[in-house]
This record gives C-alpha cells, structure tokens and sequence, in this order.
C-alpha cells in the first residue's frame, strides 16, 4: 500500500533509487544533487540496497563509469547538477548513441559564470540535444514518480535510450513536501527485471559496443535514434497508464491547467508551473479565461499534442528558465516551431528566473497582463523579454 | 538474445542494422578491407626471405599470409600500407621493400 512521507526533492530521488535497487550507481557530489548520492551512499552502508556505488574523481568518470556498467548489463543511475552536467557532456551523447538506459536525476541549477549555484534551466537545456530523453517535474512527488518511469520508459526495448529526470534545484530539491510512496513489493512489480537484449558480460553470446562507426553506418546509427525517441512518445504513454493504475496519478507528455477553454496560456516547465497555477486560480475568479501548459516532456518534444493542446488560445507566452544568446529561449523555439501552422496564435517569450532569482505571482500576473494587452491590441511589441530585468527606462 | 538476424553490409538499412553499431559476431573485421588506404605498398621477395617471421609478428593488421609455418605473402585486401615489416625485416635479408601503389 502507498503511504504518504514527508521528504524533499533529493530525498525523493534518492529514495525512489534505493526502492529501484539498482546495480550499479556512479556519481559525484555537486550542488545541489548533492545528497542524492550522499543518502543513497548511507542506503549502502547499510546494507539496504545491493548496489555496488562507485565513487568517482569527476562527473566525467562518473557518466563514464555508468555507460561501462550499462553497456556491461547492469540497471544503472546516477544524479548530477550544473558543471557535473556540462562536464559529463560528450559522455552523455555517447551513453544515448550507444543506446544505454541509464537513469539520472539533474536537480537544475544554473551554468556558471559568473558562479552561481541557483536553479534555472541552462543545463539541461544545454544537454537538450544529446539524445537523452528529458522529463520535467513540478514537485517532489512528480520527481519520485518520474524517475519510477524513467526506468521502464529507458529500458523498453522500443526505446533504449536514457532519461535525464529534471526538478528544480533548491526549490524542489531542498523543499520538504508531503508526497505519496509506493511500497518497495509494488516498485518491483513495477519495474521488473533488467533484460538487456545485448550487454557485454553476456558469455553465450559476446558483443563489442562502441566500435569505430564510419561514414556508411553513422547516419543510418543516427536515424535509429530518432526511432527511439518517436517509439518513446507511445511508450511514455503505456507507462504512465500502468503507473496510473498503480497510484491514482495521471502522468502524459504535459499537463494542462485550465487550458481548454483558456483565452492566454502560460507554457512554463517545473516548479514555475506550481506558482502560475495560483495566479490561474486568481485570475479566473475575476473572470479572466487563463490556463498553463507544463511540458512534462521536452525530450521527445510532443509537437502535434501541444500545437493541439493550444489551438484555441489567443496568446501564448512561453517562459524560459535558460537563454540562447542571440536568439530564443530553448522551450520557445520548439512551441513556435509547432506552432507555426497556426499562424493567427500571438506567442512572446520570457526569460526568466536566471540563477535561481525568485518568481512569484505578482511577475506571473505581469506576463498575464502582458498577454491580454496582446489580445487586445492583437500587437506583439517585443518577442522576447527579460522578466523582472532591471534596466534603463524600465518601471 | 533475442535471436534476431541483423545486416551489417554497407547497403543494409537503419532498421536492418544491430543498434548502436554493436558488433554482434566475433571476428568479423575480415570483411572491413583496408587495402585502399595504402599509400605505399610492401613488395615481398620469397628468394630472399629467410622465414624469421618477424613481418608476421610485427604486423598490425593481420596481413602477412602464413602458411605451414612459413610466410608466402602479403594480404593486399587489409594491408595499410604502415611499412613496419619492411623495417622489421632484418638487415641480412631485405626481403620487404616498401613502394609507390
């Protein structure tokens, strides 16, 4: 039976790991994931998990250490932030091309420099195109049940690809929530037994991974991954339909909040999205048609669900938690890509919330605001914004 | 395993080749041929080979033909072109000399 607990973001990862049981866990301490490894090293003291955790030099050797315990046959997971994510990336696209269903937890956190240890979204953002497969997460509970899925969405053999679960730094991950659990019989249930169709330790029929791939094999390797992403969109889906069952939580590719009938839109990732549902709540009891879009995945991207989803809105903005300078923010660039056949539909971009600096209702109400001038007008002035920047001539 | 048959010849598809480029069978570099990245080739010389066999020892790449303990020539299909037997062939004998393809 699922109990509730109280426990924060890294609590909830490291907890939903130490039910998962898995073989191998590599990984090196960063902010703020920090106490992921940190209490699941405690759940190997303690003889609670069977894991062999290897602790590495770098995030490096950690990633490095996953794909070797993958490729090998092993359930393998890990957590990382920021640096460790940027200095794990030519690892990362190395553990997605050689199809290796390695689940990690990334507790958001902004690239330096100028240092900075706060949440925005600039690092998995930044690893949005290493094939790994990106789910987001409001909460701490939506982290738990994430990575719950994570391992069966990653180790389908119509997928094979890992999955990056993202929350919040600090806000999610350090943030003491009342979530719901599941009992360590039911996650086994749930998650099964690991049966990779090739692995290197498989004595009755050995295999080489990660051989030299020329020209006349890359591009049709690259295609095959592609495969995986667009099998992974059904998957996903099968996967939070049992883990519904399961739980009573409803999970799909994004969740709408007042949507359908809504007039503007918030499209907004993680803990964001928590605060906007208030400001929703507000302004439709003034009367005020608005609603929010939260991706829960960005990685496969499910255009033609969203391009649906937002049909009948008059604005949309969509809000950035990372920049790419000298263009858009990364989740505007794919809204307006799938929204480009529906041409009479406004859609500005917010950058904000850059190195954890705080978002409350009143900036979401401004965006709001911003969207009904929009509406009115039917004039977008600037496409993209700094959300509460201060600057010369401003407010 | 699966048991699941896969193509691997330069004109098989995405969906036909083993994922990830995983090489599925042992021993199956004999049907990658090297021969064309040759620049210089070696010549071998059987009357003045004194079969010490150190061109077979020092090649790379597999491709110095022995047979019944002796060697009887060069494999032209794998053979790079790197020149180490030529330099490995003892002064005395001289047996491999590299040349212009």
């Amino acid at each position: 039976m699922a109990k509730r607990v109280s426990l924060s973001g890294n609590e909830a990862a490291a907890f939903a790991m130490k039910q998962i049981n898995p073989d191998v866990v590599a990984a090196y301490p960063i902010t703020p994931s920090t106490e992921i490894p940190q209490y699941f090293s405690q759940f190997v003291a303690n003889g609670e998990v069977d894991t062999e955790f290897v602790a590495v030099e770098s995030e490096h050797s950690a990633m490095s250490a996953c794909i070797g315990s993958s490729a090998a046959g092993a359930r393998t997971m890990t957590a990382t932030s920021s640096q460790g994510l940027a200095f794990m990336w030519e690892m990362l696209y190395i553990a997605a091309s050689m199809r290796l269903p390695i689940v990690m937890t990334v507790a958001n956190r902004a690239l330096s420099g100028p240092l900075n240890i706060h949440n925005d979204h600039s690092d998995s953002m930044g690893a949005r195109d290493t094939g790994w497969i990106q789910l987001y997460s409001e909460s701490a509970q939506e982290t738990y049940d994430n990575i719950m899925q994570a391992i069966r969405i990653a180790e389908d053999p119509r997928v094979s690809l890992p999955v990056m679960v993202c929350m919040d730094g600090f806000i999610t991950s350090h943030a003491l929530e009342s979530l719901e659990v599941l009992d360590n019989a039911e996650v086994k249930k749930f998650i099964g037994e690991y049966d990779p169709e090739q692995f290197l330790l498989n004595a009755d029929h050995p295999v080489s991974l990660g051989a030299m791939d020329l020209p006349v094999y890359y591009t049709e390797h690259k295609r095959q991954q592609q495969a995986g992403m667009d099998n992974a969109k059904q998957v996903i889906l099968e996967v939070a339909q049992e883990y519904e069952k399961l739980t009573g939580r409803k999970y799909s590719y994004f969740e709408k909040y007042d949507l359908d009938d809504a007039d503007i839109a918030i499209v907004v990732l993680n803990s964001t999205a928590g605060t906007t549902k208030v400001v929703v709540d507000e302004l439709r009891s003034q009367g005020i048609k608005a609603g929010l879009l939260k991706p829960r995945t960005f990685r496969p991207i499910p255009g033609k669900e969203i391009a649906e989803a937002l049909k009948d809105v008059k604005a949309v903005a969509v809000l950035d938690k990372a920049d790419s300078f000298g263009a858009y923010g990364p989740l505007f660039t794919e809204i307006r890509n799938v929204m480009f056949d529906n041409k009479d539909i406004k859609i500005v971009n917010y950058i904000f919330g850059l190195g954890g600096r705080d978002v409350d209702t009143k900036d979401i109400e401004n965006v709001y605001g911003d969207l009904m001038d929009i509406v009115k007008t039917g004039k977008v002035c600037e496409v993209k914004k700094y959300l509460g920047i201060r600057e010369k001539g401003g407010e | 395993m699966s048991g699941k048959v896969y193509k691997t010849s330069a004109d098989a598809t995405w969906e036909e080749l083993p994922k990830a480029g995983i090489i599925t069978e042992p021993g199956n570099a004999q049907q990658f041929k090297t021969g064309d990245w040759r620049v210089e080739k070696p010549e071998y010389d059987p009357d003045k080979c004194i079969q010490c066999l150190f061109c077979w020892a020092y090649c790379p790449e597999g491709s110095i033909k022995v047979e019944d303990g002796k060697v009887v020539g060069i494999d032209y299909e794998h053979c790079k072109g790197c020149g180490i037997c030529a330099v490995e062939c003892p002064d005395r004998a001289k047996a491999i000399k590299m040349v212009i393809e």
